[in-house]
């Protein structure tokens, strides 16, 4: 049996949720406003956000993508961490 | 600014079998007012955006169990 | 194409195990109005839009399967380990006697997801007016279930969820004042 998530897990997981929503609302904004410069900066700032938040939370939690996984040498890590249904 | 909840006065007849209910209420959401969104709009936190389900406090829509008891 | 991403888009949580209310939000697994008809909607009007739509339509969709997500995950924590009695009970024997404890795609009284449900008529403002209605039936339908519902975090998802469906329908409404644009003149001297 896997043992359950760390504590942590709930905090970083939101941050996450919290980036990736400003960035899912920037988007549906700009393909109905495909030149407004102020969202535009604001979602490459938001991109860049992403990128970090999203790296931590790999490091500790594991990939988000199956792409992202293979990090370890010696198992398969994209199927160990549980899945969102059952945190 | 407008109200997103418009209440009626349905009819009330006296054979009617349940209790009456004599105000009804449904809603009126923002993207019935907003037309098409200016840009700069202000918006919430990220936080808060994530807790809202929206970006801009011009398109956030409460609805909960106020939205019910106001129909007692 | 589509890569997943191993995360909810927002965090579902669930206080008590109620499968009764399971079977009320499967209308929004496999039911007229739900996410599955959404997502699939959106993703099939999109080979017939102009272009400047396409883009909308894809990004809306793809978010919609988030939301099937979603609803599958508070389905499946309101009736992780409930009994076949507890089941039973909640008025959902007959779907346990079809499906054991597996989710399936129909609506809240059982009726199979159809794609009847949909439509695509390529016609672009028809399509977008159905999206939009689409939208706010879903939200409607979302409001009867958060009137149903006496679990409080599980509002807080419904209540997101019912948000999302303003914000698409106000950018369905955008897309429709897109097409309604006059197209830049050609001069000729
Ligand atoms: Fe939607």
């Amino acid at each position: 049996m896997k043992p359950p998530v760390p504590q942590e897990y709930d905090q970083w997981l939101e941050q996450l949720q919290t980036v990736d929503f400003v960035l899912t609302e920037l988007q549906l904004y700009l393909d109905t406003h495909p030149s407004d410069p102020q969202a535009l900066q604001q979602f490459r700032a938001w991109t860049e956000r992403r990128r970090l938040i999203a790296g931590q939370f790999e490091a500790q939690f594991g990939p988000l993508e199956a792409t992202g996984g293979a990090r370890s040498l010696h198992h398969w890590d994209w199927v160990e961490s549980p899945w969102p249904w059952q945190v | 600014m407008f109200t997103q909840q418009k209440r009626y006065y349905p009819y009330v007849s006296p054979y009617d079998p349940c209790a009456p209910i004599r105000q009804k209420f449904y809603q009126t959401p923002p993207e019935l007012y907003l037309g098409f969104q200016p840009p700069g709009l202000p918006q919430y936190s990220a936080r808060e955006a994530l807790a809202r389900g929206t970006l801009w406090p011009a398109l956030y829509s409460p609805y909960g169990k106020s939205s019910r008891e106001a129909q007692r | 194409m589509w890569i997943y991403q191993k995360k909810l888009q927002y965090p579902v949580r669930v206080s008590q195990c109620n499968p009764r209310l399971a079977k009320y939000l499967i209308e929004q697994y496999g039911g007229a109005d739900g996410e599955l008809a959404a997502a699939l909607r959106y993703l099939n009007q999109r080979y017939t839009i102009p272009d400047r739509i396409i883009g909308l339509l894809t990004d809306i969709g793809t978010e919609e399967f988030g939301h099937l997500e979603m609803i599958a995950t508070m389905v499946y924590k309101l009736t992780k380990d409930a009994t076949l009695e507890q089941l039973r009970d909640a008025g959902l024997g007959e779907h346990a006697a079809d499906h054991g404890p597996a989710l399936f795609y129909h609506n809240a009284a059982g009726v199979p997801f159809t794609a009847t449900y949909i439509q695509a008529k390529g016609d672009p403002i028809t399509d977008l007016y159905e999206d939009i209605a689409a939208e706010e039936k879903a939200r409607a339908t979302y409001q009867w279930l958060i009137d149903m519902s006496d679990d409080p975090d599980l509002n807080d998802a419904l209540r997101f969820l019912r948000e999302r469906e303003v914000i698409h329908s106000q950018r369905f409404r955008e897309a429709v004042e897109i097409l309604k644009q006059e197209q830049q003149q050609k001069h000729f001297f």
